[in-house]
């Protein structure tokens, strides 16, 4: 592609750098006063009081309960993460297959979801998962167990919660991606004598690849940093990094060290978008043919 | 099983009283066709005719209302595409954009289970025989279009298949570069020896590669012959019109007349002539008659039509003059040996040809 030195394509339309940017200058206003400046805030208290120092991120990293909320965020990330590709890749490929009316509930399934709030989703997980909720009071009538079970702050119960929050973030991607394929390669292998299992294989699988990666990411990113579903559904025993973070501002009045973990959290995510930058570039050339 | 629609001894491919219906329109309406083993032809006829979906059904991804497909004596009407052993290159380019060129080109070996060292060897020969020899470790974008159907078609060939279909693999290509590739499906056919089923629109293409053509039109099978019998003989007045240009005069039938007699017609505009019954025809029925450009004579001399000529087209080596009759223009081509003498707008000309070369058909 030949480059377009300081002007914008948009909407088919050209805009001048100073045009553009008066465009964007609401956009920007607001990303820096909400984010970036409050963001850079807490950033410098973490590291001057009000001298250089390095000790809020040494004790991140020294604490074992601190190391073992990081542990376990990251754990709990992977986890939801395959879960969400594991359950979201098949209905991606429905999707991908479906036509009208068929297609349009399938997304209504995946989007509905979405537009209902983090913390209804989370209470419904409540309903279902705590002591004399609908499980154990289905599994105890049916004489499966004598007594309910502990399902609520459990790690598992955290991980079930946020896949079934989550899964909408890896569906759309994938869906996207395998959307584009067209159906010709999948012909053409079959042709070639691949079966259907081969043509999913060789075929679609490797060239939906964007699209678990991007769609992985999302999930793993957002459950990195995710608050309301694990501060109620795992409580304090199954504490994440955001949890981490909000107890050290509202109850123990740490900015410092809330800084130093969400600086932690930030560089942590940096380095991930930047690698997975790389791996697309890979895949550039799978969507120019 | 009905043993009167078996194919005959030697037919490779047999498609037999094929019927697929989209609603109720008849895509393909009880088309019956063999392909003799080696033998290249082609599916010619105008979008909608029923060409793709005829290919689609030998390939396995459709699959017919009624009506069978045999490979090799072979029902394989309900097989799936995968164990009919069958080749095929695609309109659009289907080299799957992940794999290298020589993945591509082993990708078949691979799914037959074939041995790494082997496929390699094999993709290398097959990469060889559309001389695209030291190509292999691009990546498909990195070729011009050409150079990726010719890989398709490497990869097509490369396990030996029986038959080897293409769904106007040219179309996406330029007039040059079409025609060179032309030649080159050719002679790889010749050389490999394999059975080819061609897709096309384009009748040029059609009359350049073919062994015989099947010309359809509106899902029916119009006519199945070799490329000189289908121009100089077009058994309907479509085949007439749709393979090569051809003038059309209406007329009415003098007398009766079985197909290949000679008949004395009224031209429109009132003249009489004798042409050829391609009909079978009755005295007073209204017919087509289709006398092709390269066949109209002029001469200085009266006897024939009347005709003024309106205007003469310089294309090089042909020149075609438009003449106006007493019924309709006609075109007539005259190569640059007999246009020495090129009349110029305005002459008043008589126009003739030789009975056999003026078609009569039942007007529709």
């Amino acid at each position: 592609m030949k480059s377009r030195p300081s002007r914008f394509l948009l909407g088919g339309r050209t805009y001048s750098p100073a045009v553009s940017l008066l465009l964007a200058l609401p956009f920007l206003l607001v990303i820096l006063l909400a984010f970036l400046l409050p963001l850079g805030m807490l950033l410098r208290e973490s590291a001057f009081a009000p001298g250089f120092t390095v000790e809020h991120y040494r004790k991140v990293f020294d604490e074992p309960v601190y190391l073992r909320v990081m542990y376990r965020t990251v754990r709990i990330s992977i986890f939801v993460t395959l879960i969400s590709l594991l359950l979201g890749y098949p209905l991606a490929l429905l999707m991908a297959r479906a036509r009208g009316l068929q297609l349009s509930l399938l997304l209504i399934a995946v989007l509905l979801p979405l537009w209902t709030s983090v913390l209804v989703r989370t209470y419904a997980w409540l309903v279902l998962l705590q002591r004399d909720g609908l499980i154990n009071d289905m599994l105890t009538g049916l004489g499966i167990i004598d007594a309910p079970m502990q399902l609520l702050r459990t790690e598992g119960a955290v991980v079930l919660a946020m896949s079934h929050v989550l899964l909408p973030f890896v569906v759309l991607p994938l869906y996207a991606s395998l959307r584009a394929i067209p159906d010709d390669y999948e012909r053409a292998a079959k042709m070639l004598g691949a079966n259907g299992f081969a043509v999913f294989r060789h075929v679609t699988l490797p060239l939906s690849m964007p699209g678990i990666t991007s769609g992985c990411l999302m999930v793993f990113l957002l459950a990195l940093g995710f608050f309301v579903t694990p501060a109620l559904i795992g409580g304090p025993q199954q504490m994440m990094l955001a949890t981490l973070v909000q107890q050290q501002v509202t109850e123990l009045l740490n900015w410092p060290f809330a800084g130093a973990i969400i600086g932690v959290l930030l560089f942590a995510v940096l380095v991930l978008v930047i690698a997975f930058n790389r791996v697309v570039r890979l895949d550039r050339f799978v969507g120019q043919v | 099983m009905d043993l009167q629609h078996r194919s005959p001894p030697g037919d490779h491919v047999g498609v037999h009283d094929l019927v697929k219906r989209y609603g109720d329109v008849a895509a393909v309406d009880s088309v019956s066709l063999g392909v003799k083993k080696g033998e290249f032809l082609a599916l010619l006829g105008p979008s909608g005719s029923g060409k793709t979906t005829i290919l689609m059904n030998i390939a396995g991804f459709d699959f017919p209302d009624s009506g069978r497909i045999e490979i090799d004596g072979q029902d394989v009407t309900w097989t799936p595409p995968y164990k009919r052993n069958l080749g095929m290159v695609f309109q659009r380019y289907t080299l799957f954009p992940h794999m290298s060129v020589l993945d591509n080109i082993a990708f078949p070996l691979r799914m037959r289970k074939i041995g790494r060292a082997e496929r390699e060897e094999r993709a290398r020969a097959a990469l060889k025989t559309v001389r695209l020899d030291g190509y292999g470790d691009r990546k498909p974008s990195q070729l011009s279009g050409g150079q990726q159907q010719r890989v398709a078609m490497a990869r097509a060939v490369v396990y030996n298949p029986e038959v080897l279909l293409m769904d106007e693999p040219l179309s996406a290509l330029d007039k040059n570069l079409r025609e060179e590739m032309q030649i080159e499906i050719k002679h790889l056919q010749r050389e490999l020896g394999v059975t080819v089923i061609f897709v096309t629109h384009d009748q040029t293409e059609a009359l350049t590669m073919a062994d015989r053509i099947a010309v359809l039109d509106h899902g029916k099978l119009q006519q199945l012959d070799t490329p000189r019998a289908l121009y100089e003989a077009p058994a309907s007045a479509f085949v007439a019109g749709f393979i090569g240009e051809t003038n059309f005069w209406p007329a009415t039938a003098a007398n009766d007349a079985a197909p290949g007699d000679e008949v004395a017609v009224e031209l429109e505009g009132g003249e009489r002539a004798t042409v050829m019954a391609a009909d079978r025809l009755s005295r007073q029925q209204a017919v087509r008659v289709a006398i092709r450009p390269e066949n109209l004579r002029l001469s200085a001399d009266s006897g024939g039509c009347a005709a003024t000529v309106n205007e003469a087209i310089y294309a090089g080596s042909v020149t075609t003059l438009l003449v106006r009759t007493k019924g309709p223009i006609l075109r007539v081509r005259l190569t640059a040996a007999t246009a020495a003498s090129e009349p110029a707008a305005g002459t008043s000309l008589s126009l003739g040809w030789q009975p056999r070369h003026a078609r009569a058909y039942a007007a529709a």
